[in-house]
């Protein structure tokens, strides 16, 4: 079956579209440009001393594109983790929304309590995470029983984490009880082959997530997460599956991060530059510009216009939020629980 | 004339560097294991350099998963290794919580002495860095109500060296937090020989008549320098570096208040149900009527944390100034 691209990166002569149209193509690509400028926003604020944290999804643009595309939006949930800026956009969060966040503004979702990249937003169905790998994943299973319970067919959850994430033992028994419960829930591994410093073949024994699935009782699929085309099909699959009622999956794409863990880590400290430039050989963003270009989906002028086009939205989703207010001393207070508190009564 | 032992002047993290290194040179048991430790050398460069020098089977480089981290280290303990387990950050310890609590803390109770669980759990602690919601916690409380635990927050690259050597040593685990602000704020003068500083053995940084300053960590330092600006005042403030807070040195305290007869406790963990708590407690059972002015607690305030945007995490802080003011305030009381 031809595929946008091969592993190995090579465009392949006819697409598979998987029935996606020029626009849904289109918009792929644009998400994938979109979610590049805005990584490298995230960066720029920080050298200019502006924001004193960034932490870059470079590399997971396919697989995240790809993902939200098989998203239904007003019907799904997602319960994403700090790498997927890519998702969040993709259904629906705004360049402005991811700035407030980045610039930890008073009108960011969580009101510059968390760290950048730590997007939530209930209008959108993505659900609020903390830093704490793996929390999240018991918490996208309850949302799948809610789901079940009340028979909202038609409706499923999407829960997103990194190859590290799959050692907490949270995510072992968020799966058992999904597969036991036959819940409506896909579990999207990221796979970009490194958790901070540590290389797949020291966070697991043999070195794919997704085999693991026939252990719970669940299927389980990979694919190729350079390739924003094959990810879209396997999501929505699966997507598919759990929203038909017949039960949960795990899906496992393999990509890259194609930079350091975050500005307060060098991973030239732990892994070769070989390594890293073989890999960004294959970066999908242009990559899939090309084959978009050689199938006619897209005109070199209209792929600079889409380039100008992210560019300026992230720029004026910028100026925006840099000039919104910061959260204020009293806002450290409120929303611990409803209404006023005092611990002693 | 006094020979003066040789020294260096280093940094905490370069002492909690240098001590976690001749441990592993003294004492081939010693293992250390964690997310990162390895081929990263620690996320702050704490373990740089080990994994070539001992060798991956004693520097592992651990899956994510805390409750493993310190369960594996609990059986090594029990089975004649002297791990030294790392928790990338003290807000990531939760997943550990049963086997720090209901695992390490019971061995020696449980099997009645047959097995032990001499073990230390490292983890930075604390704020004043930016790190929000999940990079930034105290978890002191949480685990000071603990039996069968100890817990040790030193301040000093000094403190630091004669504590975690004490720790390594101890025959039952030890929780050691090391408040990250510190690492690169704090340096001083550390011997090179050995030593140790008893757990439980508070030092008392500034002596003074009038009013006790106790604290530990990041504030040992701030209370130190508040109480020195109040010296030119005229106001004489001793202040108590706890060093450790289970066990808790309840003679100095006593002393020390039967001296000025005015407690002034500050943490940076919350106040309710924080070690605070537990010294005004003590103060009010032992030593009620030496006191001239009720007990005062600067905590930071009973949220979950500090958020990240730098108001909400300045207000979350306590500023020297502010533990000035607090003293001033108390020693005219
Ligand atoms: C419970 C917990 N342990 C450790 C950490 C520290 N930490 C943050 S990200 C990370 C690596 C995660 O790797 P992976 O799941 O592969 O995701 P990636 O960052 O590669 O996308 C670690 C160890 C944490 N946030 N939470
Ligand atoms: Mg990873």
């Amino acid at each position: 079956m031809a595929k946008a691209m091969t592993s190995t990166g090579e465009a392949a002569a006819t697409l598979e579209r998987y029935g996606l149209t020029d626009d849904q193509l289109r918009a792929i690509f644009r998400n994938m440009l979109l979610q590049r400028q805005l990584d490298n926003r995230g960066f720029q604020l920080n050298r200019q001393g502006k924001i004193p944290f960034a932490l870059g999804s470079e590399g997971h643009e396919a697989i995240q594109a790809g993902a939200a595309m098989a998203f239904k939006r007003g019907h799904d949930i997602l319960a994403p983790y700090y790498r997927d800026l890519g998702l969040a956009v993709g259904i629906g969060f705004t360049p402005l929304e991811v700035l407030l966040s980045l610039f930890a503004r008073a009108a960011d979702h969580n009101g510059g309590r968390q760290f950048p990249n730590h997007y939530s937003s209930r209008k959108i169905g993505m659900m609020s995470f903390s830093s704490i790998l793996a929390a999240q994943i018991p918490h996208a299973v309850g949302a799948a029983y809610a789901i079940a319970l009340r028979k909202e067919t038609g409706r499923a959850v999407l829960v997103t984490f990194g190859d590290g994430t799959t050692s907490e033992g949270e995510w072992h028994e968020s799966l058992n009880f999904a597969a036991v419960h036959k819940l409506p829930i896909v579990f999207l591994c990221e796979n970009n082959q490194w958790a901070i410093s540590t290389p797949l073949h020291q966070q697991m024994g043999q070195p794919h997530v997704y085999k693991r699935a026939e252990g719970y009782g669940l299927p389980g699929e990979s694919f190729n997460g350079f390739d924003p085309l094959a990810t879209y099909d396997a999501v929505r699959r699966a997507m598919e599956r759990a929203r038909s009622g017949s039960g949960p999956s795990l899906i496992e794409g393999t990509c890259y991060r194609f930079l350091s863990h975050s500005t307060d880590d060098d991973d030239r400290t732990y892994r070769t530059r070989e390594e890293v430039e073989k890999q960004r050989a294959m970066d999908p963003v242009p990559r899939f510009e090309k084959i978009l270009i050689e199938n006619s989906i897209l005109v070199a002028q209209d792929a600079d216009a889409l380039k100008k086009d992210v560019l300026r939205e992230t720029n004026e989703a910028t100026d925006a939020a840099e000039a919104m207010p910061f959260p204020e001393a009293k806002d450290l207070y409120t929303n611990l629980y409803e209404g006023a508190w005092e611990p002693w009564q | 004339m006094a020979v003066a032992s040789p020294s260096k002047v280093m940094t905490n993290v370069e002492a909690v560097r240098s001590t976690l290194y001749d441990a592993l040179k003294r004492d081939d048991k010693a293992v250390i294991l964690g997310e990162d430790v390895g081929n990263r050398g620690n996320v702050f460069l704490i373990t740089k350099g080990f994994i070539e020098e001992f060798g991956p089977e004693r520097i592992i480089d651990t899956p994510i998963a805390e409750a493993s981290i310190v369960g594996i280290a609990v059986g090594m303990a029990m089975e004649g290794l002297r791990p030294i387990a790392e928790i990338q950050f003290a807000d990531f310890i939760y997943p550990a919580f049963n086997q720090i609590v209901g695992e390490a803390a019971k061995t020696r109770y449980r099997s009645n002495g047959e097995y032990t669980c001499p073990m230390v759990i490292r983890t930075p602690y604390g704020g004043g860095v930016r790190g929000a919601l999940s990079h930034s916690v105290s978890v002191e409380a949480l685990f000071y109500h603990v039996p069968g635990l100890k817990i040790v927050v030193p301040s000093t690259p000094r403190d630091i060296k004669g504590l975690l050597n004490a720790a390594i040593e101890d025959p039952d685990p030890v929780l050691f937090l090391e408040h990250k602000r510190t690492y690169r704020l704090i340096k001083d003068d550390v011997p090179d020989e050995y030593f140790t500083i008893p757990i439980g053995k508070a030092n008392i940084t500034q002596e003074g008549t009038q009013l006790t300053v106790v604290s530990y960590g990041l504030y040992a330092h701030q209370s130190l320098e508040a109480a020195r600006k109040l010296q030119d005042e005229n106001l004489s403030v001793e202040v108590i570096d706890l060093r450790s807070v289970r066990p808790m040195d309840r003679n100095a305290i006593l002393d020390s208040v039967r001296k000025t007869h005015k407690l002034l406790i500050i943490h940076e963990d919350n106040k309710f149900g924080g070690v605070g708590a537990e010294i005004s407690a003590m103060v009010a059972e032992e030593a009620l009527f030496e006191l001239d002015a009720p007990i005062r607690r600067l905590c930071c305030p009973d949220v979950p944390a500090m958020g990240y945007a730098l108001p909400l995490e300045e207000e979350y802080m306590i500023s020297t100034d502010r533990m000035a003011e607090e003293m001033r305030a108390m020693v005219r009381f």
